[in-house]
């Protein structure tokens, strides 16, 4: 048990957050991501080179392995073959506490005894390791992380008060209170409203000039234009990366949804 | 018994089955928040009837010594607890799956095992408690744990409470979430051991469930919800140990049955998630008010 004291605390120390200097100009570099689930692929050797300051979508067709992809680059699962880098830090031994991880919302256990504040200080822990207390920095960037995300009026909130969108703000929140740069989105829009999915469109591409880099899986073809700035289509294996005026189109669009270029075990 | 329970606060023999109920009154009450959270109460439940087959091999080769006792029940449920982990994890068996169908087998290999044991073992107060004929040895062990798996959840608050709220963000946050669940089994077993003597193996569920129902029905902090559930766990079990002083009622069951009272309560009254609060007039109005103007102000 205390070997595991021991080791816990370095893992929750030893994940340092990068200056924000360097994140305009960096890039998530994937080479050769293979991911697999018990030993059937979902996701094919995808080279792909992404740049922070995007609202990048990515979009298939069910069991693409869109989620798979995200957990993979979230050091959720394992990667079979492959390297993730990010501004000089290797994925290898996970993620470092830039990437941020929003699950899709039905697995979230909303009624958790936390408000809406205690929920983005929790993006505060890994900075802080299992011990020491919040610092004023610590506060201000929890105050901070709220106010970006409009959500001040609404801290002292238990977070199943909120509605759906601004359910998915307060993790973007606790997300920034992180420092995070890379955000990993899975299917945010997901039965949100189409007022609350203007207002949620309009934050990610906020956070984006801000010079973050966002990865949002999506399904409703029809709000892509409107909503990313690059589009990655992926079918198992990677179909097409680019701007989405140039790579979003009927062409790309029949090639990942239509035909099943799929080449796993599976029919 | 008019003015029998003061003499509680006056007898040295009272005076230890007191502190011992207030120990793992307050353990429980704090390990109780996480099997709540975590949705863990059928696994509880599981593990305290796994501890059989333990105690029935402990008795067969090494008679009714305590420690053996203890020993065996500890490897017993660590067994299940494990064997269901590593049958989840490592299959497309569900945990409820593995876990229910490993603690049926536990359960009854212990039955089966007990019938070949001498005419007379003193099982009952393993299963029912009897907290009033503690001895030196069982109240070591009782301090032992609780000065062991106290200061380890305190510690381990943070990764724990990131890891009951969301494991997968957890985990990109940097908390080993799979070692934190076989350590969390870990304090739940030896919470359970300590609390064998003194309220039985079924009882001890109570007071492994019922603090922390209690207070979920009233706060929205989970560092709340922590300490209070400890201390309410205390307090049940003192209150729930001078009622039986008071009714000459079993211990294990009277501390039990304050939990239940306490909760009952609760679960009628609380102002924010009681049931009268929701079967209120305009309750329904309020909130669905005060979210669309949360609504409103964002646009």
């Amino acid at each position: 048990m205390f070997v595991l004291a021991g080791s816990l605390g370095d893992t929750l120390r030893g994940l340092t957050t990068l200056p924000s200097t360097l994140m305009a100009e960096h890039v998530l570099a994937i080479k050769d991501l293979t991911v697999s689930y018990r030993r059937v692929p979902a996701v094919h050797h995808v080279d792909l080179t992404l740049r922070c300051g995007r609202c990048v979508g990515l979009l298939g067709p069910n069991g693409a392995g869109k989620t798979s992809f995200l957990k993979a680059l979230a050091g959720l699962v394992p990667m079979e073959t492959g390297t993730v880098e990010f501004g000089g830090h290797n994925h290898k031994r996970g993620p470092g506490s830039y990437t941020a991880y929003l699950p899709q919302r039905s697995a979230i256990d909303w009624d958790f005894p936390t408000t809406v504040r205690g929920l983005v200080e929790m993006g505060r822990y890994s900075a802080l390791g299992w011990w020491r207390p919040f610092r004023q920095i610590d506060r201000e960037k929890v105050d901070k992380g709220l106010e970006a995300m409009e959500l001040t009026d609404l801290a002292e909130r238990q977070i199943s008060a909120l509605s759906g969108g601004q359910q998915q703000r307060a993790f973007l929140a606790r997300s920034l209170a992180q420092d995070a740069h890379v955000f990993l989105l899975d299917e945010p829009f997901t039965g949100l409203d189409r007022p609350s999915q203007d207002l949620f469109g309009q934050i990610l591409k906020r956070l984006a000039a801000q010079g973050n880099l966002l990865i949002v899986s999506h399904h409703d073809l029809r709000m892509v234009p409107a909503l990313f700035d690059e589009v990655i289509l992926l079918n198992g294996e990677l179909v097409a990366y680019g701007p989405t005026e140039q790579v979003f189109n009927e062409e790309t669009i029949a090639r990942t949804f239509g035909t099943h270029t799929f080449s796993g075990a599976r029919t | 018994m008019a003015n029998g329970w003061l003499h509680l606060f006056y007898a040295q023999d009272m005076l230890r089955p007191l502190f011992a109920a207030v120990l793992i009154g307050f353990t429980n009450g704090v390990l109780s928040v996480f099997i709540v959270l975590r949705r863990l109460s059928l696994m509880a439940d599981a593990i305290s009837h796994s501890l059989l087959p333990g105690l029935a091999i402990a008795i067969l080769l090494f008679g009714l010594a305590p420690a053996t006792l203890v020993a065996g029940a500890f490897l017993a449920a660590l067994l299940v607890a494990l064997g269901t982990q590593i049958i989840a994890n490592s299959t497309r068996i569900k945990e409820d799956t593995a876990l229910g169908l490993l603690f049926a087998c536990a359960f009854s290999l212990g039955q089966a095992l007990l019938k070949l044991a001498p005419a007379h073992v003193g099982i009952s107060e393993y299963l029912f408690g009897n907290i009033l004929g503690l001895s030196d040895g069982d109240l070591y062990l009782t301090y032992v744990i609780t000065l062991l798996v106290l200061p380890l959840l305190v510690l381990f608050q943070r990764p724990l409470l990131l890891m009951l709220f969301e494991p997968s963000i957890a985990s990109t946050q940097g908390v080993p979430v799979r070692t934190l669940r076989y350590f969390l089994m870990v304090l739940l077993v030896l919470a359970m051991i300590s609390s064998l003597r003194a309220v039985g193996i079924i009882l001890a569920l109570g007071t492994l469930i019922g603090p922390a129902a209690t207070v979920y029905l009233f706060v929205d902090s989970f560092t709340v919800m922590f300490w209070v559930s400890g201390l309410l766990g205390a307090f049940a079990s003192l209150l729930g140990l001078l009622v039986s002083d008071w009714t000459d009622l079993p211990a294990g069951a009277c501390i039990v049955l304050v939990l239940g009272v306490l909760f009952l309560v609760s679960f009628l009254l609380s102002p924010r998630y009681g049931l009268f609060r929701r079967l209120r007039k305009g309750h329904l109005h309020a909130q669905s008010l005060a979210r669309w103007e949360g609504e409103k102000s964002e646009k």
